[in-house]
């Protein structure tokens, strides 16, 4: 049941933190050029979005669930079934980013989210 | 035109970063799990668990890569699709094989070789994709969008 839960967690989480970090990456607008100056500036301006500190501890929650599950079981368990973070990714940001995810991206998205459950578990 | 093929291209560097540092940060991070042993759910067996590894130099290492991952990840985010860039990035695992295969002469089994080819198939097919579908969220930068 523990562990059910901790896979909740672990999806749940890294998947809304992205979410919430993409946010405030948009918001805070593309760096101007890709040079290391441009994107530290770019990073530390990110940083400061309310969006990024509303991410950080869905991940970081995500995080530890993902260690403790780590200590665990095998990766060869705990990845195959955190590969469903792809489909729930793709779902977050059609509904609250307001991407355009058509047939071609979806498609893409659940044969990756097999793909990463068979290599996982081979 | 020339705009699209820039923004394909800073996308895939961007893409390739967060890939090589995923891959290091995922492989420190399991080494250095496994020599701090099983998390015992207790008091106690939480506090040895913390304690283990904020000294274990395995895990940091392991933890720098993954912001390196963070960054990238954020930056490229800024201007592409969260759905064009979280399944690319999946690539990584396509790349754990190779590299098993090539550099540690691993044996890889048939169903691990089915899920690179269905990565590698969903990839390019979002691939094929336009990075971009939103409009430019800061209205000042609206133009190089």
């Amino acid at each position: 049941m523990l562990t059910v839960l901790l896979l909740f967690i672990l999806i749940c989480g890294s998947t809304g933190g992205e979410v919430a970090i993409a946010q405030g990456a948009k918001t805070t607008g593309e760096p101007e050029r890709m040079r290391p100056r441009e994107i530290l500036i770019f990073l530390g301006r990110a940083i400061c979005s309310g969006w990024f500190w509303l991410g950080i501890p869905l991940m970081a929650l995500s995080f530890f669930a993902l260690l403790i599950l780590l200590s665990w079981h095998p990766l060869s368990f705990v990845i195959p079934i955190s590969a469903l973070s792809y489909v729930v990714g793709a779902l977050g940001a059609k509904y609250l980013l307001g991407e355009d995810v058509n047939t071609a991206r979806w498609a893409g998205v659940i044969l990756v989210c097999a793909g990463v459950a068979l290599v996982a578990a081979g | 035109m020339a705009t699209e093929s820039r923004l394909r291209i800073k996308t895939l560097i961007m893409v390739l970063a967060m890939v090589v540092c995923a891959v290091a940060g995922d492989l420190m991070l399991k080494r250095g799990m496994t020599d701090a042993g099983a998390v015992h759910f207790t008091t106690h067996g939480l506090l040895h668990f913390l304690a283990s590894i904020s000294t274990n130099a395995t895990i940091w290492i392991g933890i720098l890569f993954l912001l390196g991952f963070m960054a990238s990840q954020m930056t490229v985010m800024s201007w592409a699709d969260y759905s064009y860039v979280m399944p690319a990035g999946a690539f990584g695992y396509a790349l754990q094989t190779f590299l098993a295969v090539v550099v540690l002469h691993e044996t890889v089994s048939a169903k691990r070789w089915i899920g690179v080819l269905l990565i590698c198939v969903g990839v390019i097919l979002v691939g094929q994709t336009k990075p971009r579908t939103t409009e430019c969220a800061v209205p000042e930068k609206a133009a190089a969008c």
